[in-house]
């Protein structure tokens, strides 16, 4: 075929250098859904980069108990004058260092969680991917799609903006009464930003729901859509139902604090708790939001990497609705040391039911591997070390749903173990392994597969150095969120801080593979994995409406056992021999 | 279409629609533009449920306080009035849709300056008769309150939940307001009629959204 605008890859520029004026308006204003993904893989990792520097600064802090030194007007400074450069004097107000260290957990939490992790996966690689999966052109609203990178990019310059006017230190979650009576730093300008980061949320979600119910390819079902899909369909789900509550609440907040309308204030008649059921009724979904679509990425590096049928393809996609669902109702688990014992009970039962869906997930995995012949290669890597560390994380939910055990835990090391092996142990690993898995599709380059190996060995390492520690300290009883500690913790935060340095280096190693391949990688064939879904028949990188010719829907997107992958040589993908007569396979 | 062919005029906008380039045909666009309105709708009711909450959490807490504060501050002739003219305002835009459904632009034209009139005395209402006199007499929500006649140690509570739900919502009508005034320009340049409408059902959707968030924030802060 030759000619026409169909075989120019959407990266390609018509009439013009990359670097021409032509080509940045080509994408200010694109509403190509790849082009869109490619601008916010772009900002998440960013964002990434500038939370996680916040982690390392909080770690290194952390490596010792207290320091005492004097600063140059000869005061005896005691902690965080690491941190107090990089967050600046308030002006006319004296910050302690302890304002500082909050302000630096304060902005690695902002960031991480509104900023990266969740855009990180649906916005990114689910903007490039989900339509390509379901054979479609683009996703069902182009325009608000880009409406939704540039609300984006809005709500996060507010939230980097109040930043540098002198950060904010209540913690993501803003709980009140801190975060209406804190008088300094740049809380209302932070509330915005991810009041606005909201929308930007929830034009993704809206968009997603439309573009799956009503641009699946003719000949599409519902079960044969690839569970990446159907993760991100549970996700755009509880984007649109929750994200409202949050901007609701979050509105209120600025309400409390720039009129002072008391509802939150115990002096006026409020009640700062109802802030607390406002906000996870939000923020409990939201977690789900951060690690459903990174399940939905598992099962595919899993079934694709080990060329075998996923196992149990309707327990993976229920769970997801199922996790969705159940999302809505254990919100007040965050609160159990703020309210009545019978609502803990009650919040306390629903929570275990959350460990279902997930272990249903966790199981089905493991039995695709089983007797798969498994590619080791970065994303099958990624896809292990997400299922050792998302089994650790999920394990330690149980004990802090247990009201008896959450009572000692709450507010400790334990917790914030717990969360990052979901977080990151869970949700970045899927992210990174995903990035890896569809580079080539994206970019049209290899990337060095040894290197990229070398890179998830030493995230995974330093990812378990760093957070397994915390898992003693909590039930030593370290809280979180302080500067300081007694002496007896000092090894573990060592080890801690030792180990939060093989991460970055991990990252950094990822960083580099990714810009040499961008600059002198191999060229990517249309199906380096051998994949059966829609993505591995376009082009590596797409042409601009994706495919040449509408797809026809001909096998399933895990038929492994029946089909040859497209653009794959059979002698690469044998068929099973058939089974035989009378029996039946998985 | 056969009248149409035998024609040599040009089409209208509205006649020579097509559908975005990644969609197979100009239904599925308009079911999928439905779809997300609905969406939209539902993150609407979900953020109004955030003032719901409040309000039921605060009623709980201080009843008596409460039905005090709702008697005293709030005029129910001025709701009822307002609730009057978004029930019409309602009706008018439905019959704007239909007017582009039968292909009757002036219609459609005429019951959309009918709708924009009503919102506008909603506003007008609101802020001349209920917000100006408010401010005026210091009924204002929270540490501002300075009313001097206080019915109860939490009417500053009660007025809380009034202005910031009252609040949001007339800020809703507002841009109900720009989003009509920009479907009265479609209208006039001939972009509304029988094959192509969308925008304008949506609108009326949001529309009646308003309306009905409206039809729950007048008892519950005014007749309760």
């Amino acid at each position: 075929m030759s000619g026409g605008h169909h075989d120019v890859s959407y990266l390609g520029v018509r009439g013009g250098h990359w670097y021409s004026w032509k080509n940045v308006w080509s994408w200010v204003y694109t509403i190509d859904h790849k082009k869109i993904g490619v601008m916010y893989l772009a900002a998440v990792l960013a964002a990434f980069a500038l939370g996680g520097f916040a982690a390392l600064a909080v770690r290194m802090e952390l490596f010792e108990p207290a320091r005492t030194v004097v600063n140059a007007a000869g005061e005896s400074v005691t902690t965080g004058q690491w941190l107090t450069w990089a967050t600046g004097e308030e002006r006319g107000k004296q910050i302690t260092p302890n304002n500082a260290y909050n302000r630096m957990f304060t902005l690695h939490g902002t960031v991480m969680v509104f900023l990266f992790i969740i855009p990180s996966i649906p916005a990114a690689l689910g903007n490039i991917f989900l339509p390509i999966m379901l054979g479609a052109k683009d996703v069902a609203f182009p325009r608000l799609n880009l409406l939704s990178w540039y609300t984006y990019v809005f709500g996060s310059l507010f939230a980097i903006w109040s930043v540098i006017r002198g950060g904010v230190e209540t913690g993501w979650t803003f709980y009140t009464p801190y975060s209406t009576t804190t008088d300094w730093g740049s809380t209302t300008s932070m509330i915005l930003g991810a009041f606005i980061l909201g929308f930007s949320s929830i034009f993704t979600g809206i968009n997603f729901v439309a573009t799956v119910h009503k641009l699946r390819v003719p000949g599409m079902g519902w079960f044969d859509m690839p569970l990446f899909v159907w993760a991100i369909y549970a996700t755009a789900i509880i984007q649109v139902l929750a994200t409202p509550v949050l901007g609701i609440t979050l509105l209120m907040l600025v309400f409390e604090r720039t009129f002072h309308i008391g509802i939150f204030d115990p002096a006026l008649g409020g009640d700062p708790v109802l802030y607390q059921h406002f906000f996870w009724f939000y923020s409990h979904p939201a977690v789900y939001i951060m690690i459903l679509p990174g399940m939905g990425i598992i099962s595919e590096l899993i079934s694709v990497h080990c060329r075998k049928r996923i196992f149990g393809y309707r327990a993976i996609a229920f769970s997801s609705i199922a996790i969705a669902a159940i999302s809505f109702l254990v919100w007040a688990h965050h609160l159990f040391t703020a309210q009545t014992p019978a609502l803990n009970a009650v919040f306390s039962a629903l929570t275990f039911l959350v460990a279902i869906p997930t272990a249903i997930k966790v199981f089905n995995w493991v039995a695709t591997m089983y007797k798969a012949s498994i590619a080791i290669n970065t994303p099958m890597l990624y896809a292990m070390a997400f299922l050792f560390c998302f089994t650790i994380g999920g394990l330690t939910g149980p004990p802090l749903a247990t009201i008896a055990v959450d009572i000692h835990l709450h507010d400790t090391y334990f917790v914030v173990a717990h969360f990052h092996y979901v977080m990151m142990g869970g949700t970045v690993l899927a992210f990174i392994g995903g990035l890896h898995h569809w580079w080539p599709k994206m970019f049209g380059k290899m990337y060095n597969e040894r290197w990229g190996m070398v890179g998830c060995v030493l995230v995974f390492i330093g990812f378990n150095i760093t957070f397994f520690t915390q898992f003693f300290l909590g039930t030593q009883g370290m809280p979180r969120r302080y500067a300081t500690y007694v002496d007896e913790f000092t090894t573990l935060h060592q080890i801690s801080t030792v180990g939060s340095w093989v991460l970055a280096l991990g990252m950094i190693t990822h960083l580099l593979v990714f810009l040499q391949s961008l600059v002198a990688g191999a060229p990517a064939p249309k199906n380096p994995w051998g994949g059966l879904t829609f993505e591995w028949e376009a082009d590596s990188p797409p042409v601009e409406h994706n495919f040449p010719h509408e797809p026809v829907i001909v096998h399933g997107p895990y038929d492994y056992d029946e089909v040859v992958p497209p653009h794959c040589d059979e002698r690469d993908y044998p068929l099973p021999a058939p089974l035989p007569a009378g029996s039946r396979g998985h | 279409m056969t009248t149409a062919a035998s024609t040599t005029r040009e089409l209208l906008p509205h006649e020579a629609y097509v559908p975005g380039a990644h969609w197979r045909n100009a239904q599925d666009e308009a079911e999928a533009a439905k779809l997300g309105m609905w969406l939209f709708l539902g993150t609407e009711v979900l953020l109004f449920a955030g003032f719901f909450c409040a309000y039921a959490a605060f009623r709980l807490w201080y009843p008596d306080n409460w039905h005090d504060a709702s008697r005293y501050y709030l005029n129910w002739k001025i709701g009822f009035a307002n609730t009057v003219v978004l029930l019409l305002s309602s009706f008018t835009i439905v019959l704007a849709i239909r007017g582009a459904q039968t292909n009757r632009k002036w219609m459609t034209l005429w019951t959309l300056v009918i709708t924009q009139a009503c919102a506008a005395f909603f506003l007008i209402v609101k802020l001349g008769w209920e917000y100006a006199p408010k401010i005026a007499k210091g009924e204002l929500p929270g540490a501002n309150f300075s009313y001097d006649h206080a019915q109860g140690p939490y009417d500053h509570i009660f007025l809380s939940v009034y202005w910031i739900s009252t609040a949001t919502h007339g800020f809703h009508v507002f841009v109900g307001m720009v989003v009509i005034a920009w479907a009265m320009w479609k209208t006039l340049k001939d972009h509304y009629g029988p094959r192509h409408y969308t925008s304008l059902e949506n609108i009326g959707l949001y529309w009646h959204l308003v309306d009905v968030i409206w039809i729950f924030l007048f008892p519950l802060l005014y007749l309760v």
